[in-house]
């Protein structure tokens, strides 16, 4: 395997609420590779958007705390680093798109000179002409019609999907190596989806980008995704590829979304969602913090007492976090069925 | 992703635990128990009305808690006046002007070139700014939260012609449009001088009011309602203002800071509340030609007005914090 | 957006006749004018047909607010109550100060407004945000006269212990000073700091709330993630959403100065249009009375229209109306 672009290592990071402190991050690592696209699942809540946000030092620290952990991108540990270098990563080694487009866009500038923004802040020497020519071109390079008129316009006066694709432009203005889209669709009709995530699919093609892919939608992962990574209150529960992920996945909670999954080919009477609610944050119980809601635990012991480690299953690429993940060697998921008849 | 909220019965009833598969008509109730003991585990759930949780927000504030202790100490020496003052409001006794505040003879604010004990001036002034800020805050609550309900229930062009009214009232200065009123249509008691002032503060209610209408009007047990045949009124009463009832009380609060404070002003200028009747601002323009050799005569009643505006204010902001849980602060 | 200028223009208008109606109605149904006038043994009686006449006192309602418009235009608004003094000139000499001392105020109010609501909200929860709220509820719970009285006792009993004047207690100027610019400026210090305080008390807390609901915005993340100096992003990207609604709420604020201006001129001795109201007010001549709440009217809807303007200018979204 080549050297991984980003690596988090056992990543903790808190909230100070009025209710207590919310452990929002509670040991999470994960590798990616150069090229590659890394899906991360989880519900709202599980931690996987504080945890790119810690990297990029985007979480406000006064009720943050990122308490320990690394996270080496090209040899250089980010949380260690001091802001002035990190502010020189941001925007142009690591770019970020985020969910709402509409409220990340500000309101008082027009689209093109937030996009030159980005190019003239890592490129000081850049005129105004020239930036502005290239907002022009990048955004003619993810679909936006009728650039050349487009660029001296407001975000209130694009389409949600326009605005997306404006974001989208305005984070590989600098070809950066990492890409981090939180939730890039979720504030977008199902139709427009599909064009984002191809606009998406260009884009790294364009920019030979790994991307970090958040999202909670199973279908987008399956889309876009090499590997998959999910994630359950704050900590990564099991690592895969996106086959092994969908097909036979070795954790209770991975097993539980796919087949909670409605398919309309097979023949269903009833819907599986997985039962119970996810874990408060602040009072984290004791043991595996899935142990409540799981299927598989059956109220064994060390499901209650002690906290399972992510650990490799036959290769080293595929790992999970359950006491008893043998136990689901030879299950599949109902994709494999499908796939299988 | 699915959403796992269905309670655990619910659930049970026919769909089995996912790994062995058993068919929907072969789980068993023992089954269904084990589960529902795990469900329990690890959740948090504790049942509070939305009352207790407000009152527990509001007594997380020391500040506001300490300040609503002292108004109600004052509101005491207002109702107590006769009580507590040890002389009368006009009471004159010239061979003890001109004190500094002492124990002596209990002149705890001193006296004035007349020989009034200010003191007792300030306690009967207390309550006349206590009566009339009171009358405020009820009248102009009570004309404000129904001018806004009704704006913002109907809509529309009714809802517009009245904003439009609010503007206008709004357009002039309103302390010298008090004035003017007060001068022409004043007679000095504090009653008139409350109705004078609920005529022009009942706006700021009216539109934070409407505004809320607006907006619940669209939410389904408005609608539920009409379409169960219920009248407006009924709708208006029975169903919205009690959840407006948040910013009413804030508002309250805040007008009769407000009030307390025009008052004053207005019996300084000599247009509000005048003699026989107390007024804490008249004491102050009676002490102002003495200001130099005898300043506790001006400091006296205009600290007590700076105190009891802090502590209406600060209350105020307690019960905004506790009544409008969508803000909520994250400890530094 | 010359259009949209034309149009709250426009709407000004009805306005400002309503607020004419309404003024007139309400003080001429407060009584007749000429009670207290009637009742000075001096004044006799051909006088007061005089009065009757030229303020045409018998006629009906409507005539006689027909005839009070157009003296506004042809004749100034006429005299007050005794003819004795034509009002207009006298307005335009008090407005004229009062305007000195209101416009003083509100840039100082304004910029020290911004200073402090920037830097509370940049540094939440550090000790100047602390003093600053302090300082903002004390604002708040403070009278205006009596900031003004405990003002004037200040500077008074500084004088007389040091015998050096800082600041003047009273009036607009010395005879005889030496410098203009320089006694003005100290005779207008002390109002001019009073009428501040209270606009600073209010306004550093809407620009502190403002910054914080803009600092915490997503846009401003999204320059974050960008690269953007930290500075940049307040002073460039949250600055300016946050100034949008304090600019409005700058120019709406003029009204209440004029309020302010009342107590504050009476206190200092200004001669200005708050003694003007006051006293004429206490005469109970009503027609200076009418014509000072007609043009503070004008002024403050005048003011209204800029507001609305700049904000039209400074916030995109809502140009295209």
């Amino acid at each position: 395997m080549p050297e991984p672009v980003l690596s988090i290592r056992d990543l903790v990071v808190n909230f100070a609420t009025d209710d207590g402190i919310v452990h929002a991050v509670d040991g999470v690592s994960y590798d990616l590779y150069p090229g590659e696209t890394l899906g991360v699942v989880g519900e709202s809540g599980s931690g996987k958007s504080v945890t790119v946000m810690s990297i990029l030092g985007l979480i406000p620290t006064p009720p943050g705390k990122i308490v320990r952990g690394e996270a080496f991108f090209k040899g250089v540990d980010l949380l260690k680093v001091k802001e002035r270098e990190l502010r020189a990563i941001r925007g142009k080694d690591i770019a970020m798109i985020f969910q709402d487009p509409m409220t990340s866009l500000n309101p008082v500038f027009t689209v093109g000179e937030q996009i030159a923004e980005g190019i003239q802040v890592h490129h000081p020497s850049v005129r105004d002409e020239a930036a502005r020519d290239r907002a022009i071109e990048l955004l003619q390079l993810v679909g936006v019609p009728n650039a050349q008129r487009r660029v001296d316009q407001y975000p209130h006066e694009y389409s949600g999907g326009m605005r997306q694709r404006a974001m989208i432009a305005m984070s590989i203005a600098n070809e950066p190596s990492l890409l981090i889209a939180d939730e890039p669709t979720t504030a977008l009709d199902v139709t427009i989806q599909a064009q984002i995530l191809e606009v998406m699919k260009k884009a790294q093609v364009e920019t030979h980008a790994a991307t970090i892919m958040i999202t909670h939608d199973l279908g987008i992962i399956a889309e876009m995704a090499d590997r998959v990574a999910v994630m359950y209150a704050g900590h990564i529960v099991e690592v895969g590829d996106v086959d092994t992920i969908f097909h036979r996945p070795r954790h209770p909670y991975t097993l539980g979304l796919m087949n909670s999954l409605p398919r309309l080919e097979a023949d269903e009477r009833w819907l599986k969602p997985i039962p119970g609610q996810p874990p408060s944050m602040i009072n984290v119980p004791p043991g595996c913090p899935f142990h409540p809601r799981c299927e598989l635990s059956r109220g064994r012991e060390p499901c209650h007492t002690e906290f399972p480690l992510l650990e490799p299953i036959d290769s080293s690429q595929h790992k999970s976090a359950c006491h008893f993940k043998h136990e689901l060697a030879g299950e599949t998921s109902k994709f494999a069925d499908e796939a299988a008849s | 992703m699915t959403n796992p909220n269905p309670s655990a019965s619910e659930h049970l009833q026919g769909a089995p635990p996912q790994l062995d598969r058993p068919s929907p008509e072969t789980a068993t109730a023992a089954e269904a128990e084990e589960l529902t003991t795990f469900h329990e585990e690890g959740l948090e759930v504790v049942a509070r009305s939305q009352w207790q949780l407000a009152r527990r927000r509001f007594f997380r504030h020391k500040l506001a808690v300490g300040s609503l202790i002292v108004l109600l100490l004052i509101v005491l020496v207002g109702v107590f006046a006769e009580q507590i003052a040890p002389y009368s409001f006009r009471e004159q006794s010239p061979l003890d002007a001109r004190m500094a505040p002492t124990f002596e003879g209990q002149h705890y604010f001193g006296t004035d070139v007349l020989g009034r004990d200010y003191f007792s001036r300030t306690v009967f002034g207390i309550r006349t700014s206590l009566y009339v800020a009171g009358v405020v805050a009820l009248l102009s609550t009570l004309i404000g939260a129904l001018y806004g309900a009704v704006s913002g229930y109907f809509g529309g062009w009714i809802d517009n012609l009245m904003m439009r009214f609010v503007d206008l009232v709004l357009t002039l200065p309103i302390l010298a449009v008090l004035i003017v009123i007060a001068a022409l249509l004043g007679n000095g008691t504090p009653i008139r001088v409350a109705i004078i002032l609920a005529l022009f503060y009942w706006t700021t209610l009216a539109r934070i009011i409407r505004g809320n209408f607006l907006s619940l009007r669209e939410k389904e047990y408005v609608e539920a309602a009409k379409a169960s045949g219920a009248s407006d009124m009924r709708i208006i009463f029975r169903h919205m203002l009690p959840n407006s009832m948040g910013p009413i009380v804030v508002n309250a609060t805040l007008i009769v800071a407000t009030a307390i404070l025009v008052e004053a002003t207005l019996s300084f200028l000599g247009f509000g509340v005048q003699p026989p009747q107390p007024a804490l601002g008249k004491l102050i323009d009676d002490a102002r030609g003495f200001m130099q050799t005898m300043p506790w005569l001006v400091l006296a009643p205009g600290v007590t007005i700076v105190v009891i505006v802090l502590c209406i204010n600060f209350v105020g902001d307690g019960l905004r914090d506790a009544l409008d849980p969508t803000q909520r602060r994250l400890r530094a | 957006m010359l259009i949209f200028v034309v149009r709250r223009l426009l709407y000004s208008i009805p306005v400002l006749i309503i607020t004419s109606f309404l003024i007139f109605w309400a003080v001429t149904v407060s009584g007749d004018p000429l009670t207290t006038v009637r009742q000075i043994p001096r004044v006799s009686q051909d006088t007061i047909n005089a009065i009757i006449e030229r303020n045409h006192l018998l006629e009906p309602f409507i005539v006689q607010y027909w005839e009070w418009v157009k003296s506004a235009f042809t004749d100034g608004f006429g005299t007050t109550l005794l003819g004795d003094a034509p009002i207009m000139p006298d307005i335009r000499r008090v407005l004229g100060n009062t305007m000195q001392l209101i416009i003083a105020a509100e840039i100082l109010s304004v910029i020290l407004a911004a200073i402090i609501g920037v830097v509370s909200a940049v540094r939440q929860y550090s000790s100047f945000d602390y003093a600053a709220t302090t300082f903002s509820f004390l604002g708040f719970a403070t009278p205006t006269f009596f900031l003004a009285l405990l003002l004037q006792i200040l500077f008074t009993n500084l004088y007389l212990s040091t015998d050096v004047r800082i600041f003047y207690t009273s009036g607009l100027s010395s005879a005889g000073a030496d410098n203009f610019l320089i006694d003005r400026l100290q005779h207008l210090a002390l109002p001019v700091i009073t009428l501040a305080v209270l606009g600073i008390a209010q306004f550093s807390r809407y620009v502190r709330a403002s910054m914080l609901e803009v600092v915490n915005s997503d846009y401003v993340r999204t320059a974050k993630a960008k690269g953007v100096r930290r500075r940049n992003v307040v002073m460039k990207h949250a600055l300016r959403n946050a100034l949008i609604p304090f600019v409005t709420a700058i120019a709406l604020d003029f009204g209440g100065l004029f309020g302010g201006a009342i107590v504050t001129e009476t206190i200092f001795g200004i001669d200005g249009m708050g003694r003007y109201l006051v006293s004429h007010l206490n005469t109970r001549d009503v027609y200076p009375v009418m014509a000072w709440l007609m043009l503070t009217s004008v002024i403050v809807i005048l003011f209204n229209l800029i507001a609305d303007v700049i904000y039209g200018y400074l916030d995109p979204r809502i140009r295209y109306d």
